[in-house]
């Protein structure tokens, strides 16, 4: 008896044992917003954006195994305030100039930004320095927009790919930090997915971009997560 | 019911957002019938004759013109929006902000720039004629206190018509999906 019932938002969600929330969630249409979350990539939880009401606890829902019986909420007004307050905190910590951005449109924090309808940040902006890494002939890095997901780091861990990218510095300094050496001979393929594995606009492919013109990008006309609740248009 | 009195401006800015108010189309001559415009580029007048009711902001602080020009606005204005990247975050000025000092600015501009030509003299332009430049880039509602924010560069046409139509109206603002963006 593998199969499981869980019930989010007072509606009945099948799934299976070993499932986390955020899973069986999406399979049964109900969006959860994550930013460092990645599908394939084990879940580490530290964006605390997909935070739910699990059995009257806020807990984040892409790293709790889902157990028969479960109750969840995941849209409360309360959880809702506390998600976008996290992205206004995203907002002000990071230099965020989306005009200039090659990610702007595609971005999933710009999105969240849409979604809960961010007007200005209640945070003051920080404006701190932080520089680019372009050194790299396919690749640059820009830590202004990096928001420290760690998904570039995990996702070449979980398929045995050499370290290209690690942490560097600790605390309030920590930064993203590629290997020149390991990444020398990185091909367009293998830097297009490091672009596509960085939710926001951190790794960017060079001589490539602003390739979709305005209002056919991917949030333009779609609010993240309409994929999964069946509204898109 | 007399029209509302409508004055903006343009600090940091590029006017941008000034266009895509004139982006309206035909509505501009809807919203003449709602509103009337006092210190504004678009009809040229330079200093307020009477008290306004909505000052539309466009652009950040990044000059001692610009603070003055702000707080004269905060003054005379009951309600203030900031429209735009600019005057909500800075916006492209303010990538001054975060690694470069001013003086490092002002020799790139003045003297080291590749396409600096004529400055043999190696000047920079100090005159006391001239607003001073400020530390970095600050958003509007650092300086004075912002009522409401329309974000996008330049905002949506439709975003900034239906704030204009909700504020002078009365009624609730209209705010689809498309209209609210960061770029």
């Amino acid at each position: 008896m593998n199969k499981i019932k869980i019930r989010i938002n007072d509606i009945v969600c099948r799934g299976e044992k070993g499932q986390t929330v955020l899973e069986i969630a999406k399979d049964n249409g109900i969006y959860i917003p994550t930013l460092c979350n990645y599908e394939g990539i084990k879940p580490q939880g530290s964006c605390r954006i997909c935070t739910c009401m699990i059995g009257g606890r806020m807990m984040t829902a892409c790293t709790t195994p889902a157990l028969d019986g479960m109750d969840i909420v995941t849209n409360s007004d309360e959880l809702e305030k506390f998600r976008a307050t996290i992205v206004e905190l995203l907002f002000a910590e990071g230099n965020h100039f989306c005009p200039t951005c090659e990610r702007s449109g595609n971005c999933e924090l710009q999105a969240l930004g849409y979604r809960y309808k961010m007007m200005v940040p209640q945070f003051p902006y920080s404006f701190a320095a932080k520089d680019i890494d372009a050194d790299n002939p396919k690749i640059m890095i820009d830590h202004n927009r990096c928001i420290l997901c760690k998904r570039c780091i995990r996702r070449k861990k979980e398929k045995d790919n050499p370290n290209w990218f690690v942490f560097k510095k600790r605390g309030a300094k920590v930064q993203i930090n590629i290997d020149h050496e390991l990444t020398a001979d990185f091909t367009d393929k293998l830097a297009q997915q490091a672009m596509d594995t960085c939710p926001v606009g951190a790794i960017i492919r060079k001589e490539k971009g602003f390739d979709v013109p305005i209002g056919e990008r991917k949030y333009d006309k779609n609010p993240i997560g309409s994929d999964i609740e069946g509204l898109k248009e | 019911m007399s029209k509302k009195i409508v004055a903006t401006t343009s600090l940091a800015g590029c006017f941008g957002c000034h266009m895509s108010l004139l982006d309206i189309d035909e509505r501009i001559l809807d919203l003449i019938e709602l509103v009337e415009f006092n210190k504004s580029p678009i009809d040229d007048i330079k200093t307020f004759t009477k008290q306004c009711d909505i000052g539309i902001i466009e652009g950040g602080c990044c000059n001692s013109e610009n603070v003055h020009v702000l707080k004269d606005f905060r003054k005379n204005c009951k309600i203030l929006i900031s429209v735009g990247e600019c005057a909500i975050m800075g916006g492209l000025p303010a990538m001054r902000n975060n690694n470069a000092s001013i003086t490092e600015c002002l020799e790139e501009a003045y003297l080291n720039c590749v396409s600096v030509q004529a400055n043999e003299e190696k000047i920079i332009p100090n005159d006391e004629e001239l607003p001073m430049i400020l530390d970095k880039v600050y958003p509007c509602h650092e300086i004075v206190k912002i009522d409401y924010f329309l974000p996008g560069c330049a905002p949506r046409a439709d975003l900034i018509w239906n704030a204009l139509v909700a504020l002078v109206t009365g009624n609730e603002m209209d705010l689809p999906y498309e209209v609210i963006k960061f770029d």
